[in-house]
């Protein structure tokens, strides 16, 4: 079987898995969902290793292969085929996917069981996953749109999963309604590509890009950053990051898998996939690289004062994404996906134990609330540290060769490239600092009364189940969440995900040591190999410099968290008091959602009434109205005609006689 | 002297025919109508139409008319309310049948039909004799005069039904006394 | 006499007629005034026909008066079930055509 057909199969079983659950939802058995949707995505990811087989014993010059099964439309220049292309960054993001969602799901597989939603959460989670994939493999623009819409529902559909609660509706509106906007910058793209190049096969869009495009032409830098408005709204890229922290609103699973390790990926694997674009737009490339900085450090700041444990790990996503959509931008492709995948693993960890907890703390996120919870749920808490440490890049973690490489490739670069070096240095001590300030509330001191009830009872605390941003109160009624909760220790599907992931999350990293096996950058070459950035390639010495730079930064970070939190605990107290402005600053997160507010959605209601008031009114109904009236008036005369008098009638009818010889006469004449 | 019967006989007729519109009695209409009838039966006789002018007579002023006499003296004639509910209809009615009247007579005078400006022909003794008529009538005209037999036929018959008394076991409204 | 005159005479006459069904309501009146207008077209037929010499005008006006007969006929009778139901017998009150 070739490397398309395992493909294909990639994109079946999902499907198919999504299906089943949804047909089959009044009948199966609630386990039997959870368990076909974790088989489906794990032959999901069986047949992606045997993609990835079949294209390693292929020359790495002919890893390429498009394949398609169906032509949409065949008519006038236009050719839209459902074809896929299969080629070392498909599949790299291929295994990356499945290999995540499959721990995810085994995860979901205890944590959601007492949900009454169990089976609509599997079919949505397989959907997503099937959604993803093709965008992933899509082989031409349109079918990328369309993997992109359908990721965009799922995403919706799986934020507002517990849709009776308000909070999670509003959430996955605001979602869907930043990523439409990020949809038409996309299809405004594809379209543009379209018009220049006649085509939307990768292939041919690719090969011919460099003969019709200068470098720098307003049309490539007009597609770029149309590309750039799409992928920021789905990588949660400022402007357009505002509905990532709401997303927190779904469960915990959904946020590990779609907001943290594969949907907000997808701006990083768009850029990367059209590097060549990019190459061609310099200053697309840079105003994205930029972006990327300029998120890095917002959601840096925001994340130090964020008290919910959920939404600090979402800025920190944020935070991440922005360093890989820096990488791919400045042209550090490879080290931009490594870090993609490093980092899939370490944060859907984080998610993993931090949904954990808030099980054990009774369906509560805020961290002020918790504490000791290092004696009371030991695993959780180890695999904790893990992903902390894997994202703090600590040296030797995965985070740390990959979070790392970025920065040294801009150093390589030079010039004004050094900046993305020192600020993605700065924005490193930042995350070291704010991971460990989540590490050392939780973990260490005291217990608090729910860490206490576990550890003497080995029972869950029960409360009145609570919305854990507004405090209503809340049945456990289908569209709210579960009765029980769940934790990893009293879970054994939760604790495999975990323990795969702690161990990924620490030793990943070992794949792509600088001069050492560099495995990944070797597999991803022949795909970025027609790009001038990718070989400017930083000496073994220079990346070890780096790396020895990083990884006292990552020490130090965790030393001030560290006497910050467990040294001196009443210096934060007092840190918020001196700088309450800056405090109040950071935790409304730099006022973006009272901006846009402002900004776009008030003109935009504003626009909505006036339409309303005068156009609706006047010109819409007006017109409507007016024919109605006009051809009620029309009506009503020839009504009159027809009044049954017959003498009327043979009126009218000797006067139609006079009149038919009246024109005769004049004829004749 | 024969314009001198033309235009007695014209103004007979025209004045039948006023009388027939203007007499608010029914009865006085028919007797108008009656008076057209010999007017213009004494004008198709200056048509040398000796036969049709009989017929005229015969037929028309003796039969028909004498129909409608009984019709009127059964159903009996009301005058009728002075006012039109039609808005208008009096003075449009009169307003078109002039111009119809005019646009006739400007068709008819102006024509390039330059006979009308004669006498007609002459013609020979018999023309217009009932014998002349009659054997036009069963020679070339056979069909169409069984067919209008056959129209007479369905006329009566249709009559009858239209004005038969409704029998007792049907459901009747508004049936009249015994007649 | 020339033939025009007679040709006049009988658009004169159909006008008339036409004026009497416009205006008059009463059913046995506009009955009349039909039979005026007829005879209008009676006369006009015998005139050509004596104008181009051919008998066969003269043998469609007695068609025509046969017509009129049969259509005398049916109308009286309808005249007379309208009686016979205690309807007026005003042409504008039966108006259940109207639209």
């Amino acid at each position: 079987m070739s490397a398309t057909s395992w493909a294909w199969l990639v994109l079946l079983f999902p499907l198919v898995g999504s299906i089943a659950i949804a047909l089959g939802f009044r009948t199966l058995p609630s386990k039997a969902a959870g368990l076909i949707g974790t088989a489906a995505i794990g032959a999901a990811f069986i047949c992606g290793i045997a993609a990835l087989v079949c294209l390693l014993g292929e020359d790495p010059e002919a890893r390429h292969h498009a394949s398609s099964l169906w032509d949409y439309a065949s008519v006038a220049g236009l050719n839209i085929r459902l074809g896929i292309y299969v080629d070392p960054l498909s599949v790299f993001m291929v295994l990356v996917v499945t290999g995540v969602s499959t721990l995810i799901h085994l995860y979901s597989y205890g944590y959601m069981q007492s949900d009454q939603g169990y089976h609509r959460f599997f079919s949505y989670l397989n959907f997503f996953v099937f959604s993803m994939l093709l965008l992933v493999l899509a082989g031409n623009f349109v079918l990328l749109i369309v993997g992109w819409a359908f990721v965009g529902f799922a995403s919706y559909a799986l934020i507002s999963f517990w849709y009776r609660r308000k909070t999670a509706t509003k959430a996955g509106m605001k979602a869907f309604v930043i990523n439409v906007v990020g949809d038409i910058g996309l299809v405004l793209a594809a379209f543009l590509i379209f018009r220049e190049l006649g085509t939307f096969e990768y292939e041919d869009v690719f090969a011919k890009a460099p003969q019709v495009f200068h470098t720098n032409e307003w049309t490539v830098v007009a597609i770029c950053l149309l590309l750039l408005v799409g992928a920021f709204a789905k990588s949660a890229q400022l402007p357009f990051h505002t509905w990532l922290p709401d997303a927190m609103e779904g469960p915990t699973p959904v946020s590990s898998l779609i907001h943290a390790a594969t949907m907000v990926t997808a701006g990083v694997y768009l850029i990367a996939r059209t590097h060549t674009l990019f190459v061609l737009a310099p200053t697309a490339a840079d105003i994205a690289a930029f972006v990327g900085l300029a998120t890095l450090l917002v959601a840096g700041t925001i994340a130090l004062v964020m008290t919910d444990l959920k939404r600090a790990i979402a800025y920190s996503t944020m935070s991440q994404i922005g360093y890989m959509i820096m990488g791919v931008s400045i042209g550090a492709y490879s080290a931009g996906m490594f870090h993609l995948m490093t980092h899939a693993f370490f944060k859907a960890l984080l998610f993993m134990a931090a949904g954990s907890f808030i099980s054990a703390m009774a369906n509560k996120q805020n961290i002020d609330e918790m504490s000791g919870f290092g004696k009371a749920m030991r695993f959780t808490s180890i695999t904790f540290v893990c992903g902390a440490l894997a994202l703090a890049a600590f040296p030797g973690t995965s985070g740390f060769f990959s979070k790392d490489e970025i920065l040294a490739y801009a150093h390589a670069r030079g010039g004004m490239y050094d900046i993305f070096q020192i600020l993605g240095y700065f924005g490193a001590l930042l995350t070291a600092i704010y991971t460990f300030r989540l590490v050392f509330r939780v973990l260490p001191g005291k217990p608090c009364k729910e860490a206490q009830e576990l550890i003497d009872t080995g029972h869950l605390a029960h409360e009145t189940p609570r919305n854990p941003a507004s405090g209503e109160e809340e049945d456990t009624d289908v569209g709210f969440p579960g009765a029980e909760h769940h934790i990893a220790e009293q879970s054994p599907g939760m604790k495999i995900a975990m323990g795969v992931l702690a161990f990924l999350a620490l030793f990943a990293g070992l794949v792509q040591v600088p001069g050492l096996d560099e495995t990944i950058t070797h597999f991803l070459d022949p795909v970025f190999a027609d790009s001038p950035l990718a070989e400017i390639v930083p000496s073994v010495g220079a990346s070890w410099a780096g790396l020895a730079i990083g990884a006292a930064i990552s020490v130090v970070g965790i030393g001030i968290a560290y006497w910050l939190y467990i040294l001196r605990p009443e210096m934060p107290a007092a840190l918020i008091r001196r700088f309450g402005w800056l405090h109040t600053f950071l935790v409304n997160k730099w006022y973006f959602d009272e901006l846009i507010d402002v900004l776009v959605v008030r003109p935009a209601l504003a626009i909505g009434r006036f339409a309303n008031r005068f156009f609706e009114r006047f010109v819409v109904d007006g017109l409507v109205t007016g024919t109605e009236e006009t051809v009620r008036g029309a009506s009503s005369v020839a009504h009159r005609l027809q009044n049954g008098f017959v003498r009327s009638y043979a009126l009218i009818l000797i006067a139609g006689f006079a009149g038919l010889a009246l024109y005769f006469l004049i004829v004749q004449s | 002297m024969e314009a001198v019967i033309f235009f007695l006989a014209a103004i007979g007729a025209i004045g039948g025919a006023i009388g027939v519109v203007a007499m608010q009695n029914p009865f006085y209409s028919v007797l108008a109508l009656v008076a057209h009838l010999f007017s213009l039966a004494a004008l198709f006789l200056l048509l040398t139409s000796a036969f049709v002018a009989a017929a005229q007579v015969v037929v028309y002023a003796g039969a028909v008319m004498v129909l409608y006499v009984f019709v009127v003296a059964y159903v009996g004639g009301g005058g009728e309310p002075v006012a039109d509910p039609i808005h208008g209809q009096r003075f449009l009615g009169i307003l078109v049948a002039s111009i119809l009247f005019v646009e006739l007579s400007a068709a008819i005078l102006s024509s390039a039909l330059l006979a009308l400006g004669t006498h007609g022909p002459d013609v020979p003794a018999g023309f217009g004799d009932p014998a002349a008529i009659g054997r036009l009538l069963l020679e070339k005209f056979l069909l169409p005069f069984e067919a209008s037999s056959i129209l007479l036929l369905i006329a009566a018959v249709g009559a009858i039904v239209l004005a038969q008394r409704k029998r007792e076991s049907e459901p009747q409204e508004g049936v009249s006394g015994p007649a | 006499m020339n033939i025009e005159w007679y040709i006049v005479l009988s658009a004169l006459l159909f006008a008339i007629g036409a004026v009497g069904i416009l205006v008059r309501r009463s059913p046995m009146v506009i009955l009349l005034c039909l039979e005026l207008m007829l005879n209008a077209g009676n006369l006009a037929l015998v005139a050509f026909s004596r104008e181009v010499g051919n008998q066969q005008g003269q043998v469609f006006a007695l068609v025509v008066m046969v017509i009129a007969a049969c259509e005398v006929v049916v109308g009286l009778g309808l005249i007379v079930a309208i009686f016979r139901r205690k309807l007026p017998l005003n042409v504008d009150d039966l108006r259940e055509l109207r639209g």
